[in-house]
């Protein structure tokens, strides 16, 4: 689609969040991906994605929230296509759209895939302080990552790597550091910088903040969001943090135990979860002015290599009946862009 | 530990061959103790005989049956192999634990002084030791010598792992409980430290082993009392290969060889089994 | 830079430390001997053949000095480390009265020739075939390299030299197994010399390459397998980098570090084997004038190869700490 469509969408952002756009850039469906590990006789298979269908629109914030182990980073490799043993994909698809040109991430040959990435789909990873080669100055991955994409002649190149630092804040200096010599902080920023300096279509960002402290963690966030206003990607974004969810995102999807439970606008999941575990999750989160006793939830965090039978919250869910320990509640829409994954819901809100 | 070592047999080759190899020389050595010859007889067979029956692994030039002979050489460099390697251990386990344990300025002390016994070339200092000593060098004496050289490398290891126990919660528990440092140290530590012990073991016997055969073979050891290295030793002394003995070489060196290969082969799956990573994929689930 | 001086000072310190202690083991060593070897070494070297007895009377006073048997114990330490520090060990018992030193000299370029080109072979190939045996996990070649290096690695330098010593001496002799170069033949800056010394060393290039080939390919092998798991290959490989780069300037480039120390902490050992292989192929370097000055009880030049060792080692072993932070920019700064 063309950009100058979207221009307009900017500000109304501002006030709530931005319409769900119609054609998507991402299309996710039956997306299922373990972990076969097999190790002295002892066989074990992690289902840390099950059955996860969802989609992205241009220009959309989509955040994906759970508790740690749920499988947010498997999902989002599975999507970005990192699949390395022991991870495998057993069955869906992961379907790109940029801008008219098709990519189906598991149906291409692996020169397509490299030929998109940081182009078109780039990807903050999970801890990403050690994403740096160590051994290398900044500089390097900034030629390794992007100068084939730019395709300028190297004083060129690095002038555009200024630019773009410079924009996000960021003194060009950095270029000639070591990974090790940058703070944390900083070394969040370059990396941020390194995903968009080929201004890609499309984002994904693992928990790009969870290391910082607050106010480095802002100041992340604010350049991200800078970022994709004025590159007008759609991003992916990860964390478990509901509170950055909140300010941040267009959609938000919920996750549980390999499973997507929710996901709809983020006000309206805000608003009103219609799942007992994204309840749970808005209900823990401290508000101002409002000192409620933080209850846990009861029970450990299930075993992905073992799950439990029928909706795998059963064991923890207040409102658990007989059917939830048989049957495995389908995705169904509870209102127009809302969906949920439970047998209660379909009687009434969560809350 | 049983079920340990199961587990290993079933689903690891090398610990299979490896076992097998050293059942193999094991059995060769206990032989030992039926033979009709004592080792140090010579010309008790007819010399030079190639390998038939009786005398299945021929004889050799001084009248030696090389089957018998090879019994007691072997049984003699096992046991070489044993005593260096449970008299380092001993050391590498005492500055291995303390250096982890206590950090600081005492671990960077002990591995400054480890450091060096890696580095220093040892061979020399054990070629002028049997230089002084001559004909007073026994078996014992150069066991001792060679423990006392070859603690370092496994140190290291061990101080490794006692290095990343220190953090752990059960020690800090026994420091408030008020144990002793030789009490946590030998109650506590040790336990995890075991299997990595086990498995430099391995690598301990190939090292010494491999050293006395050295040595041997160019006779600067006790070349009276039989292991693998003097019998080697003796039919060099008689051109044994020049006359075409040669299977009074060729047993004893394939002998070794099979030692070493098994040893090493146990060292690395007992590694392989004890890396965490591949630990973390066993247990849980 | 700071970090870079501490550093320094630190491997300064190593290498004094090794230099010290080492030469301290030697001292105790022919100390501890409660014969006198003194005439025990004058007999064993004068036991073939007739020597001067103004010749004997002087081997027996340079060797009552480098005994250290003059004066108080503390003396004798102190003239030990004397003679060491100048390098002055007395003339040769053996080939009297050449002094130890240049015959030391004279072995040294063969030792240093064999040791250089064989671990320069050695650590490049080992740790490029381990490199992409971690790297392309599913190539059955570089499996069957593995178990070949592996099926080498635990057999002790004597033997590997043995059997190629028997396989091509006597089953398939193609390749000299004795000497440095071809006898009689003049020593010269030419072809026919150069292709002699190839041709003698070989042998004794390859059974130190066979031998030390497996701890390299291993190490590497395991090595980059954890490497490849480091977030920031991952992320190349997420990025789209090549292939190519990847292997080279992520995997490769990190896994080189801590061998790079492991080549450092093992000269010792490699060293050992060069002089064991030396002497079964008559090598004319520093191992075979070892082994053969224990043979003919030259005292002084035994304890002066001894020393030299341990002096040459723990300089190499400097020089490459010293080359390390060029490898690894962590130490550099900090
Ligand atoms: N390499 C692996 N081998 C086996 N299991 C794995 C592996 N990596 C992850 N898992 C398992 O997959 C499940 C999902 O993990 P994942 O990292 O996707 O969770 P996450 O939601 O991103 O958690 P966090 O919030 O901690 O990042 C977990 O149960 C984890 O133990
Ligand atoms: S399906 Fe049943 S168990 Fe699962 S969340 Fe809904 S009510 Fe709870
Ligand atoms: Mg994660």
């Amino acid at each position: 689609m063309a950009p100058a469509t979207a221009a307009p969408r900017a500000p109304a952002k501002e006030n709530g969040k931005a319409e769900a756009t119609i054609e998507p850039v991402l299309v996710v469906s039956g997306l299922r991906a373990y972990f076969q590990t097999s190790s002295f006789g002892v066989e074990r298979e992690v289902r840390a994605v099950d059955d996860i269908s969802f989609h992205v629109g241009a220009n959309e914030i989509y955040g994906l929230a759970g508790e740690s182990s749920s499988g947010k980073t498997t999902l989002i490799k599975t999507v970005a296509g990192a699949i390395r043993p022991p991870l495998r994909v057993l069955s869906g698809s992961v379907v790109f759209d940029f801008r008219g040109r098709r990519v189906s991430v598991y149906d291409s040959d692996p020169q397509v895939m490299d030929e998109i990435r940081w182009k078109h789909l780039s990807y903050i990873m999970q801890g990403s302080m050690n994403v740096l080669n160590p051994v290398r100055r900044v500089r390097h991955s900034f030629v390794d990552f992007a100068f084939r994409h730019i395709g300028r002649k190297m004083p060129e190149f690095m002038d555009i790597v200024r630019t773009h630092l410079q924009r996000l804040h960021l003194t060009p200096a950095v270029l000639d550091a070591y990974p090790h010599q940058l703070s944390g902080g900083m070394r969040q920023r370059v990396t941020i910088a390194l995903a968009t300096v080929c201004r890609p279509e499309f984002i994904i960002a693992d928990e790009p903040t969870t290391a910082l402290d607050v106010i480095v963690q802002n100041g992340v966030l604010a350049m991200l969001r800078d970022v994709q206003r004025e590159i007008r990607s759609s991003i992916i974004f990860v964390t478990h943090d509901m509170a950055v969810h909140a300010n941040l995102c267009d959609r938000l999807g919920i996750m549980y135990a390999g499973r997507l439970v929710e996901e709809g606008r983020t006000a309206d999941v805000f608003k009103a979860p219609k799942h007992p575990y994204t309840a749970h999750l808005i209900a823990s989160l401290p508000r101002i002015g409002y000192v409620a006793a933080r209850k846990g939830l009861e029970g450990t965090p299930p075993n992905l290599a073992d799950p439990p039978s029928g909706c795998r919250f059963h064991p923890r869910c207040p409102l658990a009946a007989d059917i939830c320990r048989r049957q495995a509640p389908p995705m169904t829409w509870s209102s127009p862009g809302h969906r949920v994954a439970c047998f209660a819901a379909a009687t009434g809100s969560a809350q | 530990m049983s079920r340990v070592l199961r587990d290993l047999f079933r689903y690891n080759r090398e610990f299979a061959i490896g076992i097998v190899l050293l059942a193999f020389v094991l059995l060769i050595s206990a032989a030992s103790f039926v033979s009709p010859y004592p080792p140090n007889d010579s010309f008790v067979v007819p010399p030079d005989l190639p390998p038939s029956w009786p005398y299945i692994l021929g004889t050799t030039s001084r009248g030696q049956d090389v089957f018998w002979l090879l019994t007691f050489a072997i049984r003699n460099t096992l046991l070489f192999g044993f005593t260096v390697a449970l008299l380092s251990r001993i050391l590498s386990l005492v500055i291995g634990l303390v250096a982890g344990y206590a950090g600081g300025l005492v671990d960077r002390v002990l591995m400054s002084i480890n450091d060096t016994f890696i580095v220093i070339p040892l061979f020399p200092i054990l070629v002028l030791f049997y230089f002084v000593m001559r004909d007073r060098m026994s078996w014992a004496l150069l066991a001792l010598a060679m423990s006392c050289l070859g603690w370092a490398y496994d140190a290291r290891l061990i101080r490794s792992v006692a290095m990343s126990l220190r953090t752990r919660e059960f020690t800090e528990t026994s420091i408030f409980s008020g144990m002793s440092m030789r009490q946590i140290l030998v109650e506590e530590h040790l336990p995890y430290v075991l299997p990595i012990v086990f498995s430099t073991t391995m690598n301990n016997i190939n090292w010494s082993i491999g050293l006395e055969v050295t040595l041997s073979v160019l006779g600067f050891t006790d070349i009276n009392t039989p292991t693998i290295g003097v019998l080697i030793y003796w039919a060099n002394q008689h051109t044994a290969l020049v006359a075409g003995v040669w299977w009074w070489i060729l047993f004893p060196v394939m002998l070794v060889i099979i030692t070493f290969v098994g040893l090493f082969l146990l060292a690395v799956s007992m590694n392989e089994y004890i890396d965490p990573r591949s630990r973390l994929s066993r247990v849980g689930g | 830079m700071r970090g870079y001086s501490v550093y320094l000072l630190s491997r300064l310190g190593q290498f004094a430390l090794v230099v010290f202690i080492g030469i301290n083991i030697s001292f105790i060593v022919t100390h501890a001997t409660p014969i006198d070897p003194v005439e025990q070494s004058i007999a064993a070297a004068t036991q073939y053949g007739s020597t001067s007895p103004e010749a004997i009377a002087m081997m027996r006073q340079s060797l009552r000095e480098l005994y250290g048997l003059e004066g108080s114990p503390w003396e004798q330490y102190l003239s030990f480390w004397r003679r060491v520090a100048v390098g002055d060990f007395g003339p040769s018992l053996s080939a009297f009265p050449t002094p130890v030193s240049v015959l030391i000299w004279r072995a040294i370029p063969w030792t240093v020739g064999l040791l250089l080109v064989s671990t320069v072979i050695t650590w490049i190939l080992g740790n490029l075939l381990g490199g992409f045996a971690g790297y392309y996990r599913r190539s059955s070649l570089l499996r069957f390299a593995g178990i070949l290096a592996m099926a080498f690695h635990p057999i002790p330098y004597y033997i590997v030299a043995f059997l190629l010593l028997i396989v091509f001496g006597y089953l398939w002799p193609v390749l000299p197994i004795s000497g440095g170069y071809m006898m009689n033949m003049e020593r010269a800056f030419n072809l026919t010399f150069i292709f002699s010394l190839l041709k003698h060393s070989a042998l004794p290039i390859s059974s130190l390459v066979l031998v030390g080939l497996g701890g390299w390919f291993m190490g590497m092998r395991s090595l980059v397998s954890n490497v490849v798991n480091e977030d920031y290959v991952t992320y190349a490989e997420l990025g789209g980098v090549k292939r190519r780069r990847i292997l080279a300037s992520y995997v490769m480039r990190n896994s080189l570090v801590p061998q790079v120390t492991g080549l450092a902490m093992s000269l010792g050992a490699i060293f050992n084997g060069a002089i064991i292989t030396e002497q079964v192929f008559g090598y004319p370097g520093v191992g075979t004038l070892l082994i053969s000055s224990v043979h003919a009880g030259d005292y002084s030049l035994v304890l002066g190869i001894t020393t030299v060792s341990i002096l040459a080692v723990s300089t190499t072993v400097l020089l490459i700490d010293l080359l390390y932070p060029l490898l690894d920019p962590r130490v550099r700064t900090v």
